[in-house]
């Protein structure tokens, strides 16, 4: 188990190591930090003090990968890319690259818990519904719901998320009345601004994961066990709930997991269209406003959260089923 | 008047696919088990009359896709035997839309409507009064809109409904003689189309053909002299935009799963085939790409292209062809960034396939790598790159909508069904309300997309049979 966990966590390094380095690529060496700082600087003549300037102030001004004019280590550590990078994995993010410069941490850690009240409840009654539909339609197998059910699955599955938002926004929030149209308060208040979002998403995804889940669950029913619990005289519920969810749930917790990393960046669109001023709206503002450091920092840090989310799966995997062992 | 091609990258990628798309029909044609499976991919009627459906939008953005300059008239002025062209791109879709697209209004106006939508200030008599003023072009062979406007679209949508009717007869017929169930004579052939009694159930497609046929002939009638579907706020016919849309949707969802093919399709051969160090390194790769959020590792892509875009404009000669770049090279990087998924597919493919005799008799008789990776490897790991790709499709016309709306996605000179929805979002939101944009961008983009994933259900069940537990179970059993 150790020395498992430590296999795990030596390759998670090495995985975010090579984030670090795409990132820095994409970043630096397509273009130079000279292009980014006329961009942001912006208008048609810029000098090249301005842009030295630009560059002092955030810490650019030094060679990307090799410094020749320094002696010993420092020729490798006195760069961007080591700087760069060394205070990305402390974790000190700096400050931004557009003219507000506001204090990245900072606000990741404010935005984080607005994210987590968006993300968290739809996570986990996402989860609870596809599972609860999925089932209903294995349970009515070869019948003329299951047909109906899958039909509706595809539709809904073939419709844009966008859409889902503006129809939900127009019918909820302009017809009816019942909910904000978009914004977010803090504390208990935050619930009557969360209560469309989460919907709209629970719907826009429904399709595809309860198409998905039900695929998961035949399998599984096929299977001898399942003839073996019904030779037992077991009810059809039972065999359901109690046999083919429990040996189903290693896939559809896969399947489920891979969107955990989401879970805390907050579902980007969902964010921006409703004005929650989670994690996504965020990385959406920063990318509308070209500001590079802001999309780093979150490049890298929904890697941090995409390997730990992986880890908690696979750590997951063997409390729910123990015939798998962590053995390397 | 002269004319001059202009060869969009685009253009010419999708080109060379459908180039590559005729050949592998050939080469499906010579093969009997490859034909087979794609015969039993068409034995259900939602994958054919989905076929049917995605080939009407491939020929939209086929049209669309020959691109050309005109020659302006020659002014006195010039020198002879130089011309002039147009800086203004069309295509054929254009010249076939002629008339719609030189419809321009000033503003808004709803659906075969006959005035603007919006009151404006108007001098009558030398007194201003606040009116919704006539169209310019919408209705505007009317000369008493209330009393003949009712009559006029009656009339048309009549007539639209006899010519499509006419229309899906004829394709009937012309269908009959091709495919009729081995039947004889004309007319029994006819029927047993109809009553579907042929081997493939082409009285799906026929039927859905029948009601675009009826659906498109009233449209076609009122189009010259109404707006079918409204105007946008520039002015722009909406019906035009979303069908314009198809191509850039379709360009999309074709070139970006394309791209994926090529670095999935080797490196998940070479990393399942010498396994070792080199399938170590393809695994490290993928999983730092797939580490990353797609989002935001298109949206960096981006970014950095439009800088270089910003920073070199005068590579390029029209504001079309900067757009189109644009849009390529987006898909270059949605490819870049989406060959994870079936490089691991093809992957564990490969190591199973190495294990197998073939493989080993191969090695045995000493032929070389690249030849046993080409010649036994990839012919087996294709029908997993098929289902791949068309499972992907219409995904990525999904996404093409979210990358826009984030800002990263196609240029907003380019028609885009995220262009339309983005803009729907405040006209849905707005005083009076605009519906008809949004609504012409989700009907079209349903009917794409369903046919896609529709078609791509078919294929999936008939290359890989363990994937039937998708379909609704009536249906698993006719097939079966």
């Amino acid at each position: 188990m150790t020395t498992y966990l430590l296999r795990r966590l030596w390759y998670a390094l090495a995985i975010l190591i090579g984030v670090n380095l795409l990132t820095f690529i994409l970043f630096f060496t397509v273009n130079t930090p000279d292009d980014m700082a006329r961009l942001n600087i912006g208008g048609k003549r810029v000098t090249q003090e301005q842009i030295d300037k630009w560059k002092a102030e955030r810490g650019y001004d030094r060679p990307l990968y090799w410094n020749g004019a320094e002696q010993g280590v420092d020729k490798l550590t006195h760069t961007v890319l080591w700087e760069r990078s060394v205070s990305l994995m402390a974790l000190q993010f700096g400050r931004s690259d557009s003219a507000r410069s506001v204090d990245i941490g900072h606000e990741v850690g404010t935005r984080m818990w607005v994210s987590l009240q968006l993300a968290l409840p739809l996570f986990v009654l996402q989860l609870i519904i596809s599972i609860a539909f999925s089932l209903l339609l294995v349970f009515f197998r070869h019948s003329r719901i299951d047909f109906w059910g899958v039909v509706l699955c595809v539709v809904m599955l073939s419709i844009s998320s966008l859409f889902y938002i503006i129809v939900g926004q127009f019918l909820f929030s302009r017809v009816l009345r019942l909910v904000p149209i978009s914004g977010y308060a803090h504390g208990l208040d935050a619930a009557r601004f969360l209560l469309l979002p989460v919907l709209l998403s629970l719907l826009s995804r429904l399709g595809s994961e309860a198409r998905l889940y039900r695929a998961m669950f035949l399998e599984e029913i096929g299977r001898d066990y399942v003839r073996t619990a019904r030779a037992k005289g077991l009810s059809e519920l039972r065999v359901l709930g109690r046999h083919v969810l429990r040996n189903a749930l290693i896939p559809i917790i896969t399947s489920a997991g891979s969107y955990l990393p989401y879970v805390f960046l907050g579902s980007l669109v969902f964010e921006s269209f409703f004005g929650i001023p989670g994690l996504g709206a965020f990385v959406i503002e920063a990318i509308s406003g070209q500001d590079f450091a802001i999309v780093r920092t979150m490049v890298f840090l929904s890697a941090v959260l995409y390997i730990a989310s992986n880890l908690v799966i696979d750590l997951l995997y063997s409390v729910i089923d123990p015939r798998v062992r962590l053995a390397s | 008047m002269g004319f001059k091609f202009v060869f969009l990258w685009t253009d010419l990628a999708l080109w060379v696919l459908f180039a590559a798309l005729a050949g592998y029909g050939w080469s499906v044609s010579r093969q009997p088990p490859l034909q087979a499976t794609w015969a039993q991919a068409m034995r259900s009627g939602a994958t054919l009359g989905a076929a049917a459906v995605l080939a009407l939008f491939v020929l939209g953005s086929a049209l669309d896709s020959v691109h050309f300059r005109r020659a302006l008239p020659a002014m006195a002025s010039q020198t002879a035997g130089v011309t002039f062209y147009d800086p203004h791109t069309t295509s054929l879709l254009d010249v076939l839309l002629e008339r719609p697209l030189a419809m321009r209004e000033a503003s808004y106006s709803a659906p075969l409507a006959t005035h603007a939508l919006i009151k404006q200030a108007v001098e009558r008599n030398g007194v201003t009064v606040r009116e919704v003023p006539r169209l310019e072009f919408g209705g505007a062979h009317l000369t008493d809109p209330q009393l003949q406007w009712g009559r006029d679209i009656a009339e048309r949508i009549g007539l639209g409904l006899a010519g499509g009717a006419l229309v899906a007869l004829l394709a009937s017929i012309v269908l009959s003689f091709f495919v009729g169930g081995g039947a004889l004579s004309p007319l029994s052939r006819w029927r047993a189309l109809l009553t579907g009694r042929t081997q493939q159930p082409w009285r799906v497609p026929l039927l859905i053909f029948a009601a675009l046929a009826l659906l498109a002939g009233p449209v076609v009638a009122l189009m010259g002299h109404y707006h079918v579907l409204g105007t946008d706020r520039t002015g722009n016919d909406v019906l035009v935009q979303a069908l314009k849309s198809v191509r850039t949707a379709f360009v999309i969802g074709t070139l970006s799963t394309l791209a994926t093919v090529p670095l999935a399709l080797v490196l998940g051969v070479l990393a399942g085939y010498f396994k070792g160090w080199v399938d170590e390194a393809v695994q490290y790769l993928y999983t730092v790409l797939t580490s990353v959020p797609n989002v935001l590792l298109i949206a960096a892509c981006v970014l950095m292209v439009q800088v270089f875009i910003d920073t070199h404009s005068d590579l390029f000669d029209t504001g079309l062809e900067r757009a189109d770049l644009k849009m390529f090279l987006l898909c270059v990087i949605l490819g870049l960034t989406g060959w994870a998924t079936l490089c691991r597919l093809v992957r564990a493919e490969t190591l199973k396939l190495r294990e197998l005799e073939f493989m080993q008799a191969a090695e045995a008789f000493g032929v070389p790598h690249v030849r046993t990776m080409a010649r036994h490897v990839v012919p087996n790991v294709m029908h997993l790159v098929l289902i791949t790709t068309v499972l992907n499709f219409s995904d990525l016309i999904l996404y093409e909508a979210v990358l826009t709306y984030v800002g990263v996605g196609v240029d907003p000179g380019l028609n885009s069904f995220g262009g339309m929805i983005n803009l729907a979002r405040s006209e849905m939101s707005g005083d009076p309300l605009v519906w008809w944009s949004f609504v012409a961008a989700f009907g079209f983009m349903l009917a794409l997309v369903l046919a896609a994933n529709l078609f791509a259900d078919g294929v999936r069940d008939a290359f890989d049979p363990r994937a039937r537990a998708f379909r609704p179970q009536r249906i698993a059993r006719k097939v079966a």
